[in-house]
């Protein structure tokens, strides 16, 4: 009897200490994420990274100038056109809508959620590319806009639904108009929430490269308004970690570090400062 | 008086709309509807720019192992596969790691430490897909060439799943990537589902006079099965529609190989590479087509995923009340 309980025993604390190692060992992939690209794309960071153009292929040096604009103007007009969406269909949600509709909605959503990025690549080509037959920064942001509606509709919903109704009956108790109650009351109430979630939705469709492939396409040069295509930074990774230029690689660590030093310090700020005391959804 | 109904009617409908509350509840619902505009909008438009594909095919796309942009002949199987075996070998690699370690988070680690770790956790989660296909061009493929394949293929190359040459890129070398992507989900799930295990399942085993282990293992891990279950299928929807890294590692191939260390090719990756240079007609719908079939797959997983954690969630909160 004693043999087995010290059996046991051991069985209990071995098994214990393996769930602790595996724990262990994924947090410590994340630091060696970290590291290996501070240590790969530090060296290779410089000045003309950020304000000079790709290098004609073959030579070395440039920069990704036009890649980090791209990027920008890309997640500006997919801000512009999936926020909108999510922000007031959330709304809907939370306060007008009946519990039918609200579930049709919700279904979209998270049916769109879990849609892979490259096959909404596929979709953002046959409806923003194929009809005016050239890619453009404008399809490229359709793709990413798309992937940002989900999330910022159903967390706008959540921290809606979570205001006490106390504040809006307060609201209505003093005969502010329902709309009133929503604009002035609810949604200053809820907004930190909210911003999290969209702040955390952007940092996610930056790094998203498949929808961008055969949208935005690629650009070596600059792409001046919004009908041409454009360079972005997970695009220019891609493509520069897979052609045969060492020269290439260098800059594809640089950019990677870029790319995921600004996407770390965006979920940092994001899920520690700004949503201090609020559960943050999960992407 | 029986004029009056409809003036006053009229009236609050007027200072409603004065309010902005008629016109905010349409303009809301107008984006609301977009959202499942945009959806079925989704869904047809891959049905429809697949029919080409459709009709040609059939059922046979499934089976076909040809892809041949110059006989105009695609099947989808060679894809299929790599896919299939790419996200087994990933969820064999992810499932134990992931659920060890959301039983340390979820039982043993005290509430900070736990926060903190899952705090990573989610940081991990954030990592663009590009960037592990970076890793794993740089960090994996040498390592898969120079230590795994020879420690593998030496004294298992008698079995066809390690036999043959490896040039680095592969199936398992997708595979092993990919486990790594899917690991965060598995983990904040089945950690949120442990957790919604009422303490009382706890103490009961315990009392008993079960190990700590043995509670967590014959008593909560049980009880929160379905959801686990439900944490796996949402990773596999993941690691299927995986698109960068696997692109970035798989070798490209449309082969069928038993061979782990082969290179290869997943639907995602294929339509990755040969989209922008797709030519005809029956060759771009093709693609389409193939995307239809992710969409499909990702979709019941989904699906079931969902169903299973909300399953499983509700059970401990109808239990512990």
């Amino acid at each position: 009897m004693g043999a087995r309980l010290r059996w046991r025993k051991f069985v209990s604390n071995f098994m214990l200490t393996m769930t602790g190692v595996c724990a262990v060992v994924s947090v410590a992939i994340l630091f060696f994420i970290l590291t290996y690209l501070l240590f790969n794309g530090g060296t290779s960071i410089n000045w003309n990274f950020f304000t000079k153009l790709p290098a004609p292929v073959g030579e070395t040096g440039g920069g990704m100038a036009n890649a980090i604009v791209g990027s920008t103007k890309l997640l500006l007009a997919a801000s512009l056109f999936g926020i909108p969406i999510g922000f007031l269909g959330g709304i809907y949600l939370a306060e007008f809508s009946g519990p039918k509709i609200a579930s049709l909605v919700r279904y979209s959503a998270d049916l769109l959620n879990g849609v892979p990025s490259i096959v909404i690549g596929i979709f953002a080509y046959s409806v923003a590319v194929l009809p005016f037959k050239h890619f453009s920064t404008l399809a490229g942001a359709f793709a990413l806009g798309l992937m940002m509606i989900p999330i910022t509709l159903r967390s706008t919903e959540e921290f809606l639904r979570a205001v006490p109704s106390m504040l809006r009956e307060g609201a209505m108790a003093l005969g502010a108009s329902k709309w009133r109650t929503i604009s002035s009351v609810i949604v200053p109430a809820a907004y930190r929430g909210i911003l999290t979630a969209i702040l955390l939705a952007l940092a996610r469709v930056a790094g998203e490269t498949a929808p961008l492939l055969f949208t935005a396409l690629g650009n070596r040069f600059w792409s001046p308004g919004w009908g041409q295509p454009t360079a972005s930074l997970p695009v220019v990774i891609y493509n520069y970690a897979v052609s045969p230029y060492q020269d290439w690689h260098r800059q594809a660590w640089a950019a990677g570090l870029v790319l995921l030093g600004l996407i770390l310090v965006v979920n940092i700020l994001a899920r520690t400062i700004l949503s201090r005391g609020i559960a943050v959804p999960r992407s | 008086m029986q004029s009056a109904g409809p003036v006053v009617g009229s009236r609050s409908f007027l200072s409603k709309l004065k309010d902005g509350d008629e016109i905010a509840r349409v303009v809301t619902f107008i984006f609301a509807a977009l959202v499942v505009l945009i959806t079925v909008l989704l869904v047809y438009e891959l049905w429809v720019n697949s029919a080409l594909a459709r009709h040609k095919f059939g059922l046979e796309f499934f089976v076909t192992r040809v892809w041949d942009p110059v006989t105009d002949e695609y099947g989808a199987l060679p894809f299929i596969y790599g896919t299939v075996i790419t996200s087994t070998v990933a969820l064999l690699i992810a499932v134990p790691l992931g659920i060890g370690a959301s039983i340390f988070l979820a039982e043993l680690a005290p509430p900070r430490m736990s926060d903190t770790l899952q705090f990573f956790i989610d940081l991990l989660a954030a990592v663009p897909s590009v960037i592990y296909g970076l890793l794993g061009i740089f960090i994996v493929v040498p390592m898969m060439r120079s230590v795994i394949y020879p420690a593998l293929n030496k004294p298992f190359g008698f079995l066809p799943v390690f036999k043959g040459p490896s040039y680095g890129v592969g199936f398992f070398t997708a595979g092993i990537v990919l486990a790594i992507m899917v690991i965060p989900y598995i983990i904040s799930v089945s950690r949120e589902v442990l957790m919604s295990v009422p303490r009382d399942q706890r103490e009961a085993a315990l009392a008993l006079g079960s190990t700590r282990w043995e509670s967590t293992w014959k008593v909560v891990v049980p009880f929160a099965k379905t959801g686990i279950m439900g944490s796996i299928f949402l990773a596999m929807a993941r690691a299927l529609g995986e698109t960068m890294a696997v692109t970035m590692v798989i070798g490209n191939t449309p082969t069928i190989s038993a061979s782990l260390f082969s290179p290869g090719d997943s639907i995602a990756s294929v339509i990755a590479n040969q989209f922008t240079e797709a030519t005809g007609d029956l060759y771009l719908q093709s693609l389409i087509a193939l995307g239809l079939v992710l969409f499909l797959l990702t979709f019941v997983l989904n699906g079931l995923a969902r169903l299973l954690i909300i399953v499983t969630t509700q059970k401990g909160s109808k239990v512990s009340t």
